[in-house]
């Protein structure tokens, strides 16, 4: 453990408080922006409070990996930083995973709890008395209120676009494997080779995705607001594509990296923590396609 | 270390002090800094929190409506409640673990730096965003701190927008603070100081950590549905669309029962450090008293419908969570019973530190057996929602979070001003607030078995000598406060100076190092044997 003499303590950052504003003014900006949209006012300053808080946190995301990554290309990190930033990073994909299970965990209760009880079913089965017609299946082609939440005519078949998702992320978990050998045998074409496939996978899955969704709204009437079966599809698979989307973009950024010459065969955390990041996002959508579409 | 690359100060020296003026606590990375930083917000949240506490007692002082309008009152419950757990305790307990892992683990600082700082400045601003919506059109959040659909969604104030993005950016907050924590506590150990030589301050805040780690997102998960529900017309929480309002109950306090514990479990960490010191004896029992812990974090997952007894669960669930939550009895058990050992036939002195530890362990107990009592599911609909639930978590948070603050406070201050503390005043501070304290919430033990409601600005006139006294015992406890204020400034101003250990019983690398500790400590790391 001689490594802990090196330890590097960063000293003054100004980073942390630019995050802080920014994020400060883009959540004001959005809660206005929200409020306003929701009491029908127009000409709101949220949009353009926004846009001002999206600028900071741009600057900051700019600035602050940028000296990390001088710091890292600087040498000033020993291997013990280096277990650190893995900690961190695992830890992260760990709060990530539990963000997503709050939404499956309400998928789970609503198809297996509190939906049965609403349709007559169960050990509460006496919630049928709310609506006494409504029969509960799943998905939910019947709303319990149909004036407020209109249920959609239909929902996504898995076995076509979903399908093929699956393989395109599932394909792009291995590529980024592949790049990450290549890179550990210091074979920086096929790496490069191998990361640019990955990127595009994602960003073709990104397409699919929302091409499935304009189906969804404009041929099925499956909307955010049509019921539950709605929310959660929407919420789940939204906040999966959100992280796709962060995923790609984190790619391309070591693919650009890559490009100017940095990492090399021992020391490249950045690109692992980045098919980490890939991997889990990989798996998240295993349980989409299994528990949101499939089943 | 002479490579400082582009942070706008190159050419320092790893070995410089602190920086002149306000940019030193703006820009700092400092762990110590930091934790001087949550430890002041902490507390000004504490007062703030506590002013809204004493407008509920005002107004409980007497039967009927004199003070405030019950709008108003609803909107102060809501806020004491946030403010106090997350503004003041769960801060004061980071703040602590900022100071204090580093040096219990002989570690030059936390293991990421940087996003420590920025763990911390989130918070005033989450704050004061949270704050500014009392201000807002419609009042602020008025649906009580546990914000239950649909009165946070349908029946909301405006306000409720902003309340949700709050809440996200100390959700941000505390996951980075605890990942900082765990990859401090599991990276940058001294050489010999193995898991099991941990002080267990720092193995229960490595414990809390990974309970925050868990749970903060799913927090997020239930103010996003929220939010989705209020603007975007899903139907989460309507059963209108499918969803279920009891849907919010249950992903809530999945998040909530992990998080009492995340409030009491780091206190737990710094009496077993502060009972030893003032009984002169070894903690009895630490290696039962790390598996304890880890037990109670285990459970605190399994638990969380006790909370809903009332609201309509299947038998088998009432069942399963009441079992499942009287176990939690044993591993507390076992703790309180080590503490107890401890200190008998201990040398023992009472000391401020003392003093709080020991009321911590009796109060505590008391609210551990109030819990006791609401986990019993049949007997539950009986006390839900009255004032004894009110009675049993105050109990669990004021001489248990916080007493356990307070004597962790007094016990390093020393070590972090330089300057022993007024002894004299402490006793005061422990002897007004012990007695505060307990003429503020004892009697709500009684006015919520009677069946006073909780919640409500008004009641019925049988209750209105408890409340009184209630009232009376929430002021001096209030007031109480502003000596403790006076107190800690006083130290850091002056007083005796301070040894490098000035408690001879007390046991840890952070007693080796000189009082006050040194800017940066431990650069090269000690021999732990």
């Amino acid at each position: 453990m001689a490594s802990h003499e090196t330890y590097y303590v960063p000293s003054q950052s100004k980073w942390p408080i630019i995050a802080t504003l920014g994020m400060l003014i883009s959540v004001f900006g959005v809660g206005t922006w929200f409020n306003d949209m929701s009491a029908e006012r127009p000409d709101s300053h949220g949009p353009l409070i926004f846009f001002i808080g999206g600028l900071f946190l741009a600057y900051m995301l700019f600035g602050w990996f940028g000296s990390v990554i001088k710091e890292s290309r600087g040498g000033l990190y020993s291997p013990q930083m280096d277990r650190s930033f893995r900690w961190g990073m695992s830890w992260f994909i760990f709060s990530e995973v539990m963000f997503f299970a709050a939404f499956f965990g309400a998928l789970f209760y609503v198809r297996n709890l509190a939906g049965p009880w609403l349709g007559g079913e169960g050990a509460k089965g006496v919630a049928n008395m709310l609506w006494p017609n409504f029969q509960f299946s799943w998905p939910l082609l019947h709303t319990p209120d149909p004036k407020l939440f209109p249920p959609p005519s239909g929902v996504i078949d898995p076995w076509h676009l979903p399908l093929i998702n699956t393989i395109l992320l599932v394909s792009s978990s291995f590529t980024v494997t592949f790049a990450h050998h290549a890179l550990k045998k210091d074979k920086r074409g096929a790496l490069k080779a191998w990361l640019a496939l990955t990127v595009v996978l994602g960003v073709a899955f990104l397409f699919l995705q929302a091409y499935e969704y304009y189906e969804a709204y404009n041929h099925l009437g499956l909307t955010l607001g049509s019921g539950i079966y709605g929310a959660t599809f929407f919420m789940l698979t939204g906040f999966h594509g959100a992280h796709v989307t962060m995923g790609a973009l984190i790619l391309f950024v070591m693919l650009m990296r890559i490009m100017k010459g940095h990492f090399n065969p021992e020391k490249h955390f950045g690109f692992e923590a980045a098919s980490w990041y890939w991997h889990f996002v990989d798996v998240v959508w295993l349980g989409l396609f299994i528990f949101v579409y499939v089943l | 270390m002479s490579a400082v690359i582009d942070h706008g100060h190159a050419g320092h020296d790893h070995h410089h002090g602190p920086a002149k003026g306000l940019m030193r606590w703006v820009l700092t990375t400092n762990h110590k800094d930091i934790g001087t930083m949550y430890l002041w917000f902490s507390f000004a949240m504490f007062l703030l929190g506590g002013s809204f506490a004493m407008v509920i007692r005002a107004e409980l002082f007497q039967p009927g409506l004199q003070i405030v309008q019950p709008e108003f009152f609803n909107q102060m419950t809501t806020m004491h409640g946030l403010i106090m757990v997350f503004g003041a305790v769960m801060p004061a307990f980071v703040g602590l673990a900022n100071w204090m892992v580093p040096l219990m683990i002989g570690a030059p600082d936390m293991a990421l730096p940087r996003m420590n700082n920025f763990s911390f400045w989130l918070l005033p601003a989450a704050f004061a965003l949270l704050v500014s919506t009392l201000f807002m059109p419609g009042g602020g959040p008025n649906f009580g701190w546990t914000f239950y659909a649909p009165l946070s969604t349908t029946y909301a104030p405006e306000s409720v927008t902003f309340f949700i993005f709050a809440i996200h950016l100390m959700g941000v907050s505390s996951i980075m603070g605890a990942i900082n924590v765990i990859a401090t506590i599991l990276n940058l150990r001294a050489p010999g100081m193995t898991l099991m030589k941990m002080p267990l301050f720092v193995w229960t805040w490595l414990i809390t950590a990974f309970l925050l780690i868990a749970v903060m997102p799913v927090l997020a998960g239930v103010v996003t549905m929220m939010l989705m529900d209020i603007h975007f017309g899903t139907s989460f929480f309507s059963a209108a669309g499918g969803g279920d309002p009891v849907l919010f109950q249950h992903v809530f306090w999945f998040f909530g029962h992990p998080e009492v514990y995340i409030m009491i479990l780091p206190a737990f960490g710094a009496v077993s450090s502060i009972i030893p010191a003032f009984a002169r004896k070894p903690l009895f029992g630490y290696t039962s008293m790390v598996y304890a812990t880890a037990s109670i974090a285990f459970l605190s997952f399994i638990v969380w419908a006790h909370h809903m007894f009332t609201v309509g669960i299947p038998l088998t669930g009432e069942l399963f969570f009441m079992y499942a939550t009287m176990l939690i009895a044993v591993p507390t058990g076992v703790k309180v019973f080590n503490w107890a050992s401890t200190m008998w036939q201990g040398s023992m002195t009472f000391e401020t530190p003392m003093l709080f530890a020991v009321a911590f362990v009796i109060l505590f107990t008391i609210g551990g057996f109030s819990g006791l009592m609401l986990a019993i599911a049949p007997a539950d609909f009986q006390y839900h929602d009255t004032y004894f639930v009110v009675a049993h978590f105050h109990y669990v948070l004021v001489p248990g979070a916080i007493f356990g603050i307070f004597a962790s406070a007094y016990f390093w201050l020393p070590k972090w001003t330089g300057h022993m503390y007024d002894e004299t005043l402490g006793k005061l501070h422990f002897w007004m607030s012990f007695i505060g304290m307990n003429m503020a919430f004892f009697p709500m033990h009684f006015v919520g078995l009677a069946g006073m409601p909780r919640r409500i600005p008004d009641y019925n006139l049988m209750f209105a000598n408890f409340n009184m006294i209630s009232s009376i015992g929430a002021f001096m406890f209030g007031a109480t406060q502003l000596l403790f204020l006076f107190i800690v400034i006083k130290c850091i101003r002056g007083g005796k100076p301070a040894p490098a250990k000035p408690w001879d019983g007390a046991d840890g690398l952070e007693w080796t190092i000189p009082s006050p500790a040194p800017y940066h400590t431990f650069s090269t790391p000690p021999e732990v044997k």
